[in-house]
């Protein structure tokens, strides 16, 4: 390791270790934001369920993935999971349709207007959900990812650039980054211009004008619920081809996804993105140990002897949590104008 | 037989009783206004006869056909438009938008009929690409009037269109609201502003503690001693 001041090796170092899962992270984190806005949005209660309803979406992915890979129906670099996504996604619909018919329907019919019977309600879904999910596939961690593992490794990198430190783009990375991206202009593009999003948007702006203007609720909710299950999946999916998956794991996953909706602005979809990502950067740059950047930028005499992590990986989630204090202390609404939680 | 008649409308909210056998009813091309004191149940009229609102027991009946048991998307469907008082945009939506919904049921072209609310509120096509909730509060209640002009209805509810704004703004309102009427249209509305509209009603009802007190055309009540001395202030 050479002694000098070396920019570039740093800034390949931190691309490897922070830019790339924090990107990735942030993405994953963003679709199942999202998907928390909108139930807010039209139904109108912070669901609780989201992370077990991710692992059920992603519960429905593996157990085709190992179906499609027992018949060998394969398709060579390109992850099982990718091609089965559509039909999960059509399996959640038909769990999130069910559920919404047994236990949210009531309390609208019944014209509940407070976030909280739906918060309560969603809590009943959630443990439901994540006990459904560990009953069909056990509570152990299990990953599912086949196909090529890289788009590029750290050695093919180092070979083409000659760097000494490496960067690697995992297919998950750049399959997350890209499926997400894609995703949510889908969701904007659909909200903004089609008859049926601006119908979704005028529900959740003004409910009551909405079915004067002759909008059907039961079509805007059922909509809704296709669009949540969509997001929930390929984001449970998602993450689980990047980091594993674990039904606990999903479960905590509640923490920085709320944390994202909060801090960008709840009911706001570009405010639940920018949120995602300051999660996700926070995350996962006050949890890297910053020795082996310091060593590339600092001069010998003063290389650090520690570790010089700001906090151990096992504390992440306090993090989120810490966000999510701090903003509903200084700023309820969110860095994007969104609403104040209210029990309104 | 009048176009949109409320028979002997009784309602409650819960336990509490609001309408007694109250009756209004509207001819095409014809104006007609429920004034009142507060809490006299002017604005749970307009719900009754919209259906969001069950009536416990009278009928309400448009050009002849009993409406009583239909939804209110339906009676919508049928012909009636509502302006409601308050909350009457789409507020993070713009004023294309508004209108758009506004049209939502129907499956042909609205484009014209944009065009018409246009012509009758040039502001709002200069406004169309900004969010209703920047609007005026004049400019808000024509995108309001707009959006339920929208379904192309026989009959017009207007509750309480002129509340908080200001004087010059109300005039306005109410020629935008002769304008509908001359257009052939039943325009039924619960004002505050009694004095005013019934200056210009066709047609007019006192209403008190859900019951009709005075029925009369708008001058007879203007002119009737009791009226003025309760509800008009002399």
């Amino acid at each position: 390791m050479s002694d000098s001041i070396d920019i570039i090796n740093a800034f390949a170092l931190m691309t490897n270790f922070v830019i790339l899962p924090a990107l990735s992270y942030g993405s994953q984190l963003a679709l199942g934001a999202l998907a928390v806005t909108l139930v807010y949005s039209i139904l109108r209660f912070s669901n609780f369920a989201q992370g077990d309803s991710m692992a059920f979406g992603t519960m429905i992915v593996i157990l085709l993935t190992g179906f499609m890979i027992g018949k060998g129906w394969t398709i060579t670099g390109i992850p099982t999971a990718l091609l089965v996504i559509p039909i999960a996604v059509i399996g959640t619909s038909i769990y999130m349709l069910t559920m919404d018919r047994l236990v949210y329907r009531h309390y609208r019919r019944i014209k509940v207007k407070q976030n909280i019977v739906g918060i309560t309600a969603s809590i009943g879904v959630m443990f439901i959900t994540g006990g459904i999910v560990r009953f069909i596939l056990g509570a152990s961690p299990q990953r599912f990812e086949d196909g090529e593992r890289f788009i590029f490794s750290v050695r093919e990198f180092k070979a083409f650039t000659g760097l000494e430190q490496g960067i690697a783009l995992k297919t998950s990375q750049f399959l997350t980054i890209t499926i997400a991206i894609l995703l949510v202009a889908f969701l904007f593009y659909f909200l903004q211009k089609t008859k049926t999003g601006k119908a979704m948007r005028a529900y959740s702006d003004n409910t009551e004008l909405a079915l004067l203007s002759g909008i059907d609720p039961d079509k805007v909710v059922q909509i809704t619920w296709l669009l949540v299950a969509a997001l929930t999946t390929i984001a449970g999916a998602l993450y689980g081809l990047d980091k594993g998956f674990a039904p606990q794991q999903y479960h905590l996953l509640l923490l920085p996804i709320f944390a994202s909706v909060i801090v960008g602005g709840i009911g706001s979809p570009l405010g639940a993105i920018a949120g995602a990502f300051l999660v996700s950067f926070s995350e996962v740059l006050l949890t890297y140990a910053y020795k082996k950047f310091l060593i590339y930028l600092l001069p010998l005499s003063m290389h650090p002897n520690s570790l010089v992590q700001l906090i151990g990986t096992e504390y992440k989630y306090a993090i989120s949590f810490v966000i999510l204090v701090t903003v509903l202390l200084i700023r309820p609404t969110g860095l994007l104008k969104g609403k104040v939680i209210v029990g309104d | 037989m009048a176009y949109l008649e409320g028979t002997n409308l009784v309602a409650a909210y819960g336990v509490v009783p609001i309408l007694h056998e109250c009756s209004v009813e509207v001819e095409k091309g014809e104006l007609a206004v429920i004034v009142g004191p507060n809490g006299a149940g002017k604005s749970t009229v307009m719900r009754v006869l919209l259906g969001m609102l069950e009536a416990t027991a009278g009928e309400v009946k448009l050009d002849g056909q009993d409406i009583s048991m239909l939804s209110t998307q339906e009676r919508i469907s049928l012909g009636l438009a509502f302006v409601p008082q308050n909350k009457n945009v789409f507020p993070s939506m713009t004023v294309e938008e508004n209108l758009e919904m506004g049209g939502f049921l129907r499956l042909d072209d609205i484009n014209k009929t944009i065009e018409e609310v246009y012509s009758l509120f040039p502001i709002l096509y200069e406004k169309r690409k900004q969010l209703a909730e920047e609007l005026s509060g004049g400019q808000r209640q024509q995108v309001a009037f707009g959006r339920a002009m929208m379904t192309q209805p026989s009959v017009m509810l207007l509750d309480e269109p002129t509340a908080g704004v200001s004087p010059i703004v109300m005039d306005e309102i109410f020629s935008n609201i002769l304008d509908v009427r001359n257009a052939g249209m039943a325009v039924l509305m619960v004002e505050q502003n009694a004095q005013q509209a019934l200056n210009i009603a066709d047609k007019g009802y006192v209403l008190v503690s859900g019951r009709n007190e005075h029925t009369g055309t708008g001058s007879e009540l203007i002119n009737d001693p009791e009226v003025r001395k309760k509800f008009l202030g002399g």
